[in-house]
């Protein structure tokens, strides 16, 4: 493609924040780094199951580190967000709740939820 | 051009001529994650401990093992299509096509290890 300048529309920067942008970018950046960090996570979690104890005791002792958990910890989180905004995605879908007060109130409702899941989670493991 | 009315034959085609196929999977495995993802997640959190013998006695449980190698095929399936929409977005020309045939050998590649390491376990190989 030929590079001429032409204007663009105006972008992020002039935008005031609002809690309807960050839900919907929260649900790309989610979706896009479970795809990649959490896959990857995951199958080192399963070929270390399916290679051995050894290998599987490798995978235990990093995961269960501070770092482990702290990474853990996001991607559930992150899980949650996703999760929580793909089905407000699904309710608008069928062309419900895009008038301003419903999706003000259903993109705050998903970070409410996302961070009470990953809390509930979390206690469940570490503390029952 | 096949029968019907106008409408009928163009409804659901896009400029593509694929019409609403992606837009229509993307749905349906985010409804089959939902309830995988929450199936795994509550699963695991009951599990007493996620010490190696735990962990693969209980993915050799047929009713663990089929629906972990669903829960593998809905999700790849589904990022598949995500990371696709985002490469679409942000790359274009030469670099599109070489992102997007390294996501389709990421995602067959990657669920296909899912799988093989699920059936390893579960036969116990």
């Amino acid at each position: 493609m030929a590079s001429v300048n032409r204007p663009l529309s105006p972008h992020l920067g002039i935008w005031r924040w609002r809690v309807h942008m960050l839900v919907s970018i929260l649900h790309r950046a989610t979706g896009d780094g479970l795809a990649i960090g959490g896959t990857l996570l995951f199958l080192w979690w399963l070929v270390a199951a399916a290679t051995g104890p050894e290998a599987y005791e490798t995978f235990l002792s990093i995961a269960s580190g501070w770092v482990g958990i702290t990474i853990l910890v996001a991607l559930t989180w992150a899980v949650y967000q996703h999760m929580m905004s793909g089905i407000r995605h699904l309710a608008m879908d069928t062309g419900w709740g895009y008038d301003l007060a419903t999706s003000k109130l259903t993109a705050i409702l998903t970070i409410l939820a996302s961070l009470t899941l990953t809390a509930i989670t979390w206690a469940l493991i570490l503390y029952v | 051009m096949g029968r019907g009315t106008e409408i009928g034959r163009v409804r659901g085609l896009g400029a593509a001529k694929s019409g609403v196929h992606h837009w229509w999977l993307q749905r349906v495995t985010a409804i089959s994650n939902l309830a995988l993802v929450v199936w795994f997640i509550v699963s695991l959190v009951r599990l007493p401990d996620l010490g190696y013998q735990t962990v693969t006695d209980w993915i050799g449980q047929p009713l663990v093992t089929v629906p972990l190698i669903l829960f593998v095929v809905s999700v790849f399936w589904h990022l598949r299509l995500g990371l696709q929409v985002l490469i679409e977005d942000y790359l274009h020309e030469g670099t599109k096509v070489a992102s997007l045939l390294a996501l389709n050998a990421f995602a067959v590649a990657g669920g296909l290890v899912g799988v093989f390491s699920i059936l390893k376990i579960a036969l116990g190989a």
